[in-house]
């Protein structure tokens, strides 16, 4: 097998070992992305000669056997809203076309620092505001497993270039579910981490209090050790945790026995495909026969999550994006009148349809009238989400369990039209990150149709160590069959 | 009807730019006066993805005016942000505090002519980041963001000011106690100490408060007066005239010495607050707190002196300007606490007068204060005559060189040594036998004669006291 199928926990070995070399598995994912990204429009744009002297850098070390980290030369895609110095960065949005960062986000500093060769930027929704990629102003990404169907979003192109084996491993960011739902829509591993435990700056805001930012790949080891480099407190970021970073990948393998997962009644309810409930279930099932105790919990507020999200995540919305205004960089539309006339005209050029729903939804959610009716009954839901999951942790919970999305992927242009049912694909996701929680994403199976079917896990604060723990189980004792998408086995 | 049937009610808002080094979320220069949009990073420009760092010598600084002025100060605060548009607003957003701020209540100190002192009381303190600048040109406009998140504190004063008089002097304390805390330098002119006036009037005797303006834009203490004098005159003449005082922003043109409209009630904008996601609410613990050393506001100072045995006249010089008062208080503790009338002569004398002939800088003083308690000594000592004295000390405030070697470059030194005096007696007793037994017979104001004598040969530099002695030695 080349190694550059390999997934990025296997590839980490590989590399350990002198199996692989950075520059052999970095130009095979440039070919295999040359070669098929036409198809799947994974990435916006590649950094290949930059890539290139990066995993020559590398290859040096590795062959000294001195690596900067257990990734040193693995290629890392960015999901294009971390800003890279110089390297264009338009979160999927005309209004940043053509803008390149002066600084790198502190995730892609430490990419750099941890020896990773980053090799471009991933297509996905505009601002992270969508869930299928489609609302990207550069044109939709596809699902390797379906060319006619979305990968999820917003952070598609991300879950999408690691589907497709252009890269063993990704950044993307969740703030309704934006890296679990897409994770689950093409099959791989996807994590949110917890709120605070990855630094947001040089990170393009969507929703400040629920951004986060998190990792893809195969495997949940790939996950592990991309998330144990990107982590940790950043004094740029004062959301950001004190707590120290476990070494994930050390627990990795430590049996679930004796750990208690909850089954929240709520979120195997109406509208669950039948498909996705008899995968998690199984997969449920396989964390059972390794030793975890099942038991039935409820999240009584749960189900006011997406009516709660569109107005706190819109109204933070409204706010970070009113510096796209044409006055310093990006998108300026063309006027001779007045300054209100420049600001209409390049936001109303510069923004998608979805973009502008969202200003006009948060703009109003905060206006003077209306803001205890809409923004601090919102907070006070939220209040109430999070103690469901306290009170169900506190009851002895280690991590509660569900379907990571209500079904697999879905046609290009199937709900486009209707936002409100665009907007339940994150009817399981939402309420995580309005409680703050970390939650994954881990494949459970596939329908017959052969599309991806993921699992989520959602922990105690800050207790990624045990969400992984978890997944890695679950990944063992369901040892679904290696599976590539038909893209690659047709070529 | 007139002006003096109606009485005015205003409120002043101070925006006070905080002298810290950086700026409240990133490490930028705050120096003012820089070439335009060399002092910013990507967090004063806004840019995508960058995030609010608080820099907490800013903290300090708040806590230090809520001290001082005995308000309530929060042990949380929350930092909220006022949207609107603006180009001199990278983010599109202020980050400010709203409904939680960091200090509540107290009061500013305002010393009356009569020697008391009145308390202003406050609505609130809070802090908060500062816009740029918008530049209009010929060919255009332009921004400059040196001056995007430079810390400010705002300082909301309740209305409880009745006449532009009483504005003024309210806001020259407020300004005078900034500079002693040490926390703003009180520049109007280059804008790091703004006011907004609220001015509304009512009819004497009324409870009922009236429609309320906001005057923006006064730089000046003169203009403070006039704009809200003008601005109280407008408002009457409204009022008896039968018309109604419209609530509205104006501005005041300094030009044309009158105020007018910016933009009213309908066209204000909705800033739609609400909590700053990007930021922790700020905890202030006691201990933090406790850390803040608060130095004594102008009218405490005021009062030491007085106490001290100042005239009130000397020890209001002093305190009006923080420099003196503190030269003054570093003389006393080099002359010891008996010098510090003639401290407060120097200071007030001597120094004010270089200071406002402009030849004595006292933000970068040549002298050291040690050096004119040496001159005190060296007069106090006899080396000295008055005049010397005072030639010297002028030489010390002018140089900064050690007053014993000014004494000896200009050959001031007063000859006090009786043994060398006691030869120049002899010689003048010598040569004067008519007037020594004048003087002898009893014409004793000869003395002053026989001293002059001695006083010319010495070409001025003899101690007349020891000549006084020394002649009354030889003749009684």
């Amino acid at each position: 097998m080349n190694s550059s199928l390999l997934p990025l926990g296997e590839l980490a070995r590989a590399l350990e070992r002198g199996e692989a070399r950075p520059s052999a598995v970095l130009e095979e994912c440039l070919s295999r992305t040359a070669r098929l990204d036409g198809k799947v429009h994974a990435f916006l744009r590649l950094t290949e000669d930059q890539a290139r002297a990066a995993a020559k850098a590398a290859d040096d070390r590795r062959a000294r056997k001195a690596p900067l980290s257990p990734i040193d030369g693995v290629p890392v895609g960015l999901k294009d809203l971390f800003c890279q110095e110089g390297v264009e960065t338009t979160a999927g949005s005309r209004i940043l076309k053509g803008y390149h960062p002066p600084y790198d986000a502190t995730v892609v500093r430490k990419l750099r620092e941890a020896g990773a060769v980053l090799v471009g930027k991933t297509n996905m929704d505009e601002f992270a505001m969508g869930s299928s990629t489609e609302n990207s102003a550069y044109g939709p990404t596809r699902n390797p497993w379906d060319l006619e169907r979305t990968p999820g979003g917003s952070s598609g192109g991300s879950a999408a270039a690691v589907a497709a084996r252009f890269v063993p491993g990704t950044l993307g960011t969740d703030t309704g579910g934006s890296i679990r739902q897409p994770a689950a829509l093409v099959g791989c591993v996807g994590m949110k981490p917890t709120y605070g435990r990855v630094s947001r700056y040089g990170v393009v805001a969507f929703a400040s209090s629920l951004d986060q930012v998190g990792p893809f790949a195969q495997d949940v080891r790939g996950v592990a050790l991309l998330l144990r480099t990107i982590a940790g407190r950043d004094p740029n970021d004062q959301t950001s945790s004190l707590r120290p970073v476990p070494d994930y990948d050390a627990e990795l393998e430590k049996s679930v026995r004796g750990l208690t997962i909850g089954v929240p009644k709520e979120y195997f309810g109406e509208g669950l495909d039948p498909a996705v409930e008899k995968s998690v279930r199984a997969g449920i099932a396989a964390l059972e026969r390794e030793g975890c105790t099942v038991r039935p919990i409820s999240l009584p507020n749960s189900p006011h999550a997406i009516a709660t999200y569109y107005l706190v995540a819109t109204a933070e919305a409204s706010s970070n994006l009113a510096r796209y205004d044409g006055i310093r960089y990006g998108y300026r539309a063309q006027t001779g009148g007045s300054l209100l006339e420049l600001y209409e005209k390049t936001r109303a050029a510069g923004f998608g349809a979805e973009v502008k729903r969202r200003i006009l939804l948060g703009t109003y959610a905060l206006s003077a009238g209306y803001y205890d009716a809409y923004y601090l009954r919102a907070q006070k839901i939220r209040t109430l989400i999070r103690r469901d999951f306290d009170q169900a942790f506190a009851a002895g919970v280690d991590a509660v369990v569900s379907p990571t999305s209500p079904w697999a992927a879905f046609r290009l242009g199937e709900k486009v039209d209707d936002p409100l049912a665009m907007y339940l694909n994150d009817i399981y996701t939402v309420p995580v990150n309005l409680a703050g929680l970390p939650g994954i994403s881990v494949p459970s199976g596939f329908t017959q149709a052969g599309l991806p079917i993921g699992m989520q896990l959602v922990g105690r604060p800050f207790e990624e160590g045990t969400l992984l723990r978890l997944a890695r189980a679950a990944e063992r004792a369901l040892a679904l069959p290696h599976r590539l998408p038909p893209l690659l086995e047709r070529s | 009807m007139s002006v003096h049937d109606w009485e005015p009610v205003i409120g002043l808002e101070v925006h006070a730019q905080l002298l810290t080094r950086s700026k409240i979320f990133c490490s930028c220069s705050t120096a003012f006066g820089a070439p335009p949009n060399t002092q910013v990073c990507p967090v004063c420009l806004g840019l995508p993805g960058a995030l609010p760092a608080l820099n907490r010598g800013v903290v300090d600084m708040a806590i230090k005016a809520g001290k001082a002025f005995g308000c309530r100060i929060a042990e949380r605060s929350v930092w909220a942000r006022k949207n609107y548009f603006y180009p001199d607003l990278p983010k599109g957003f202020q980050i400010s505090q709203y409904e939680l701020p960091i200090c509540k209540g107290g009061a500013v100190p305002v010393p009356q002519p009569d020697g008391g002192v009145r308390k202003v009381a406050l609505t609130r303190i809070h802090l908060e980041e500062d816009a740029g600048k918008n530049v209009h040109g010929s060919t255009g406009s332009q921004v400059d963001l040196n001056r995007s998140g430079v810390p400010l504190v705002e300082i909301v004063g309740e209305p409880e000011l009745r006449s532009a008089e009483e504005a003024s002097e309210y806001l020259k304390a407020l300004r005078l106690a900034l500079i002693y805390l040490g926390i703003n330098d009180g520049n109007l002119e280059e804008g790091s100490f703004r006011c907004d006036a609220n001015v509304s009037v009512r009819r004497k005797g009324s409870e009922k408060l009236g429609t309320r303006v906001e005057l923006k834009n006064i730089n000046s203490f003169r203009f403070v007066r006039q704009a809200i004098e003008h601005e109280i005159e407008r408002q009457v003449a409204a009022i008896e005239r039968g018309e109604k005082v419209v609530q509205e922003t104006r501005l005041f043109d300094n030009e044309k010495g009158e105020t007018r409209p910016m933009r009213t009630k309908e066209e204000a904008n909705d800033y739609r607050y609400f909590p700053e996601p990007d930021l922790p609410p700020l905890v202030v613990s006691p201990e933090w707190l406790g850390k803040v050393q608060v130095p004594k506001l102008p009218h405490e100072r005021m009062a030491e002196l007085v106490a001290a045995g100042l005239p009130a006249t000397d020890a209001r010089t002093l305190t009006a300007d923080p420099k003196l008062v503190e030269l003054h208080a570093r003389i006393v503790e080099a002359a010891g606490p008996e010098a510090g009338r003639r401290a407060a002569n120097v200071v007030t004398g001597e120094v004010a007068r270089l200071v406002n002939e402009g030849g004595l800088d006292l933000s970068a003083p040549k002298f050291q204060p040690a050096q004119i308690a040496e001159v005190f000594r060296l007069q106090d000592k006899g080396t000295l005559s008055s005049t010397a004295a005072k030639d010297v000390l002028a030489e010390v405030l002018r140089t900064g060189k050690a007053p014993a070697q000014i004494v000896q470059e200009k050959g001031l030194a007063q000859v006090s040594d009786e043994s060398a005096l006691e030869t120049v007696v002899d010689g003048v007793i010598a040569r004067s036998p008519t007037e020594v037994e004048k003087y002898k017979a009893g014409k004793k104001n000869l003395l002053g004669f026989f001293v002059g004598q001695a006083m010319k040969e010495l070409k001025g530099k003899g101690n007349p006291g020891v000549l006084n002695a020394l002649f009354k030695k030889r003749l009684d």
